[in-house]
């Protein structure tokens, strides 16, 4: 194995990346499956019993935490895409800007709809 | 590379035909670039569809009817099956490719049997999703 002589690739972006998109994967894939199970064993019937299910502080949490968890998820897939398939850098950046926008705009809102 | 090999005659373009008929993308490709598309309509607009029906339910009794009769519209129908494959196809391609990352299942036949897999077990719980919701 040849050993670096210097570190080309700045701090492990990458790498830090990478591994946050499996763990925000995990995470979502648990909420998604706990969400099915519940809704398979006891479904929210009418308004009364939908509201309520979003007035329990853990289910709150849990949903904020799968948002936070889609956020950073879904930009490191984005940011993957625009980085493969966009050449030019000005576009590149914009889209980029705009991906961010879209995904604090998505966290912003959730937050609203939770905490009214 | 021997002579023979480098004097044998090689196609100079491809044949319409080739590409049509004999240059196939092999299903773990199909799955890897159906994780892209389904992750990219995730991103946009199915999430901010979704964030939009949660809103309106949850803010008011007739926001909640609202939602309810909307969701009976036979095309916003359709729109929560395409919702339902994209996230099962992402579900269970992310779950692969989980499983690829612990160096399970790397192996050509094994690998493509779960990409396979992957594609019909989306396409099945999708199909149920639908067969309920109609």
């Amino acid at each position: 194995m040849v050993t670096p002589r210097r570190i080309v690739v700045g701090a492990h972006y990458g790498l830090g990346s990478w591994l946050a998109q499996r763990i925000t994967a995990v995470i979502m894939a648990l909420y998604s499956l706990i969400l099915l199970v519940g809704f398979m064993t006891g479904r929210p019937n009418g308004y009364g019993d939908w509201k309520e299910l979003f007035q329990h502080g853990w289910m709150r949490v849990a949903t904020l935490l799968f948002a936070v968890s889609l956020a950073w998820h879904a930009w490191v897939g984005v940011r993957d895409i625009v980085m493969d398939y966009v050449k030019r850098d000005g576009l590149r950046l914009g889209l980029q800007v705009v991906t961010i926008l879209v995904l604090a705009g998505y966290l912003g809102w959730t937050v609203q709809v939770l905490w009214r | 590379m021997s002579t023979a090999a480098a004097k044998r005659a090689r196609p100079k373009y491809l044949h319409l035909s080739a590409i049509l008929f004999e240059i196939r993308l092999p299903v773990p490709g199909f799955v890897s670039i159906l994780h892209r598309v389904s992750g990219a309509l995730l991103f946009f607009p199915l999430t901010a569809w979704l964030l939009y029906l949660l809103d309106t339910s949850l803010a008011s009794e007739q926001g909640f009817a609202r939602v309810h009769d909307y969701l009976r519209m036979p095309i916003v129908k359709l729109g929560l099956i395409v919702f339902v494959w994209a996230y099962a196809h992402h579900f269970c391609a992310g779950i692969r490719f989980l499983l690829l990352d612990l160096n399970k299942g790397i192996e050509l036949a094994p690998a493509r049997r779960s990409a396979g897999a992957v594609l019909v077990v989306s396409l099945l719980l999708t199909a149920y999703f639908a067969w309920r919701i109609w």
